[in-house]
């Protein structure tokens, strides 16, 4: 069974791409009027939280990651937490020595 | 098991799943290439919220959104190629993919006179004008013209692969039975996309 699908791959219909833009799309509408009401400090926290929703979006259905192996999923997350720690790391530093 | 059933190319050395895991490890290069970026970014903007508040009223909303809604309707168009290939309908994805060209292409247009506007108004690495604004909008625009040009360089070699996909399946190469190139490259594409979604709102949307 897992050979077949290494060779083979799972074959998205177009329809689900379809759905999966229109969320996009959505959501691009929604940063935008979010930016525009004008939430102070919200804002960027907002922007990034529905740019993250935006980014699991095409990582899970036009990158195929969920039906990728764990192999996969544990890279991304591995980057990911990389990431997170340079972050935590800087942001830290610049709490605390400035 | 049941792969020499599917693989009629079986005594072809391949490994499409090797592949693919070669081409995420390389995209996590480009994210921590561009996470770099992204941190330098959050300093400055730290360190210089009003002055980023005011550089970025400089921007046209109106063009960023149009390329936000560009790039990801090219994403889509990208995605459905490899699934008309995986299905076998082969013209359908050649006609997918010359349409995801054709949207980069848009996309540059669009970025063409966006530069070419600020460039016009005195805005550019080291002009004077620039020059002559407080330290924060210095390096809002400098880290602008970074980051949307490293971003602009990725999306003329995307469309260099897709070019280059187009021609191989003109040669037979990239077929309904192999196409991990076509999914390499629609990844790649699709990390163009994702990169996006972060520069959109943190230069356009910012007031």
């Amino acid at each position: 069974m897992s050979e077949q699908t290494h060779e083979h791959g799972h074959v998205v219909p177009y329809g689900k791409y379809v759905f999966i833009w229109l969320a996009l799309i959505a959501f691009t509408g929604i940063t935008v009027t979010a930016a525009g009401i004008g939430l102070g400090n919200w804002t960027i926290v907002l922007a990034l939280a529905i740019a993250s929703a935006k980014s699991w979006f095409v990582l899970n259905y036009f990158m195929h990651l969920r039906y990728e192996d764990a192999v996969f999923k544990t890279f991304i997350a591995v980057a990911f937490i990389t990431f997170a720690i340079f972050i935590t790391f800087t942001f830290w530093d610049y709490s605390f020595t400035r | 098991m049941s792969s020499s059933a599917h693989t009629a190319v079986h005594h072809v050395h391949r490994d499409d799943y090797g592949s693919r895991m070669g081409m995420w490890l390389f995209l996590f290069t480009e994210l921590i290439l561009f996470g770099g970026l992204f941190i330098v970014y959050a300093v400055y903007r730290f360190v210089h919220q009003q002055e980023f508040h005011l550089a970025a009223q400089e921007l046209n909303t109106v063009v960023g959104l149009l390329n936000t809604v560009i790039l990801l309707t090219s994403s889509m168009t990208a995605a459905m190629a490899v699934t008309a290939i995986q299905k076998g309908n082969v013209r359908f994805a050649k006609g997918l993919l010359w349409v995801t060209v054709l949207f980069a292409g848009a996309f540059m247009l669009n970025k063409y006179f966006e530069w070419s506007a600020k460039i016009h108004h005195g805005i550019y690495p080291g002009s004077p004008d620039l020059l002559a604004k407080p330290e924060g909008e210095i390096l809002y625009f400098g880290l602008y013209y970074v980051m949307t040009g490293l971003h602009a360089l990725h999306v003329i070699i995307g469309v260099v692969f897709f070019l280059f996909i187009l021609r191989q399946i003109g040669q037979g190469k990239v077929t309904p039975t192999s196409y991990v190139r076509l999914e390499n490259s629609a990844l790649y594409w699709h990390l163009v996309d994702l990169i996006w979604i972060f520069l959109f709102p943190l230069f356009y949307l910012i007031h």
